[in-house]
């Protein structure tokens, strides 16, 4: 498949690949995807006191729209608010990267990547606020 | 400067076989079918090449090869014409899994007609399961169609076995041979019907040939009609340089087979040990002797293929994963094996052939090794 120079760019050196420690409680973690499908997100977020995002890793099994859709979204919600990263939509992923048609379930994906690994982190907070 | 390595898809033309052709789009234009001189030499050159095609798969009689535009057609016209031609007697159709789209849809069009057709499967090796044919073929059936060479694997399939099988239920046997003409020995007396493309043994695109035995004639329904050529069969023009072109392309195959074929396994066998030594979990997907010299298959676990492609954008190879295609499917071959479903979409196709050399061998394979190991290490399956 030809894809955009952006999306070239994203796989091939992209930003935020990696791990965060899944048991320090300000960080959400989320895998999404199915191998047998061929493609797995496992996306990570770290919120710091003010509520922000202070940092988010990727690993992606999948193919190079996969993995230059979760590189761009772990750049994007870098530094916003949980609201914030909420309102990024695979449209717009979709759009940046040039995605043909047949590749948007990737940038959907990420999307969904996103919003698990905040709902993975209120979780975590809300169970704190009950242990309390 | 990129480097081929995607034989089985398609091949480059030989020189020699575009010098041979060149001669027949202006200078001797002739239609073959013309009753004068310019005919009569057009009419000598396809004769010609049909005798070329006609050594390199022992076939007895020239007459026995029937040009079409490719082996897509030819698949077509054995399967459906034949059928047609002998359905009053029996129902029975019988395929593999694994088989090309074109016979499985063919396949397909006649079930949807009402005739009864058996998908055989593969064992996980990617070949035919022979118990399953045994059982299978029977008097009701009218024709098995099963191919030489998987175009995904390279497997070899047992065309004699299978063609013995037949024989003692008088059942007709085709094979889809594009990938095998050319590479491995192919035998037509092994067969009735048999299906040979021209650009995948270094000729052009657009042309092929089906082999149709005459001595017990085999008979088929024509696909298309007009003036009659080829034996009725399959009327239209004769493409005469791109006749030319598979003839020569079959001359040359039959000459250098046996020293390509030495010199081809020598680079899959340097290439398949390569690979499967450097990077763990790495799998060779069909028989790893039953295969053509030029094809080569492998799963890399942990990394999605069309990720692997685009690591490597100069080398031209192709990915059984789903991401390569239109749809959203990884490779029915791949699943037929019944190989984990993960790992169809981690596959690589990779087919060296004529041109490639061992420095090309060399630096693709160090490039695929390079390119898995940065993609596992951004994998969360590694």
């Amino acid at each position: 498949m030809k894809y955009s120079e952006k999306l070239m760019e994203l796989y091939s050196n992209p930003k935020n690949v990696g791990s965060l420690d899944e048991k320090d409680e300000n960080v959400g973690t989320s895998v999404v995807g199915a191998p047998s499908c061929g493609d797995v997100i496992k996306l990570q977020i770290k919120v710091d006191d003010e509520g922000k995002i202070a940092d988010a890793k990727f690993k992606t099994f999948g193919c190079g729209a996969a993995i230059a859709s979760s590189a761009l979204i772990t750049d994007w919600v870098q530094g916003k608010t949980l609201d914030e990263a909420k309102k990024i939509k695979n449209q717009d992923v979709a759009e940046y990267l040039s995605l043909p048609p047949v590749k948007a379930h990737c940038s959907v994906l990420a999307e969904e990547a996103i919003e698990k690994a905040i709902e993975n982190y209120l979780s975590k907070k809300g169970e704190e606020i009950c242990k309390k | 400067m990129n480097i081929y390595m995607d034989y089985q898809a398609t091949t480059p033309c030989d020189k020699r076989v575009v010098d041979e052709m060149l001669p027949y789009f202006s200078e001797r234009f002739g239609n073959p079918h013309s009753g004068h001189a310019m005919g009569f030499e057009a009419n000598e050159a396809v004769d010609g090449a049909r005798k070329k095609v006609a050594d390199l798969i022992n076939a007895n009689d020239p007459r026995e090869i029937i040009f079409t535009s490719g082996a897509t057609e030819s698949n077509n016209l054995a399967i459906r014409g034949a059928v047609y031609y002998y359905k009053s007697d029996r129902k029975k159709i019988i395929t593999s899994t694994i088989e090309h789209k074109c016979v499985l849809e063919t396949c397909r069009s006649l079930q949807s007609e009402g005739y009864q057709v058996v998908f055989a499967p593969v064992l996980g090796n990617g070949i035919v399961d022979m118990d399953f044919l045994k059982k299978e073929i029977d008097d009701n059936t009218i024709l098995v169609s099963i191919m030489s060479v998987n175009n995904e694997i390279g497997t070899i399939q047992p065309i004699k076995e299978i063609s013995k099988l037949c024989r003692e239920h008088g059942v007709l046997f085709h094979t889809d041979a594009a990938q095998a003409v050319g590479k491995i020995e192919v035998d037509a007396s092994d067969v009735d019907l048999m299906s040979i493309s021209g650009h995948k043994i270094y000729g052009p695109k657009g042309v092929g040939a089906l082999y149709v035995r005459i001595k017990p004639r085999i008979r088929l329904t024509p696909l298309f009609l007009g003036g009659g050529q080829e034996r009725g069969v399959r009327s239209g023009t004769l493409p005469v340089p791109l006749c030319v072109g598979l003839g020569k392309a079959c001359e040359i195959a039959k000459n250098e087979m046996i020293q390509e074929s030495k010199r081809l396994t020598e680079m899959k066998n340097y290439f398949i040990d390569k690979i499967l030594s450097s990077l763990e979990k790495v799998y060779l997907n069909g028989d790893r002797e039953k295969r053509i010299p030029g094809c080569m298959n492998f799963s890399f676990e942990g990394v999605e293929g069309e990720s692997i492609m685009l690591g490597m954008p100069d080398v031209c190879i192709s990915s059984g994963s789903a991401c390569t295609s239109a749809s959203l499917e990884p490779s029915y071959v791949l699943k037929a094996l019944s190989i984990r479903e993960d790992l169809a979409h981690c596959s690589l196709r990779i087919g060296i052939g004529r041109f490639t050399t061992f420095d090309e061998v060399e630096r693709v394979s160090d490039k695929i090794i390079e390119t898995v190991t940065r993609l596992r290490s951004m994998s969360p399956l590694w």
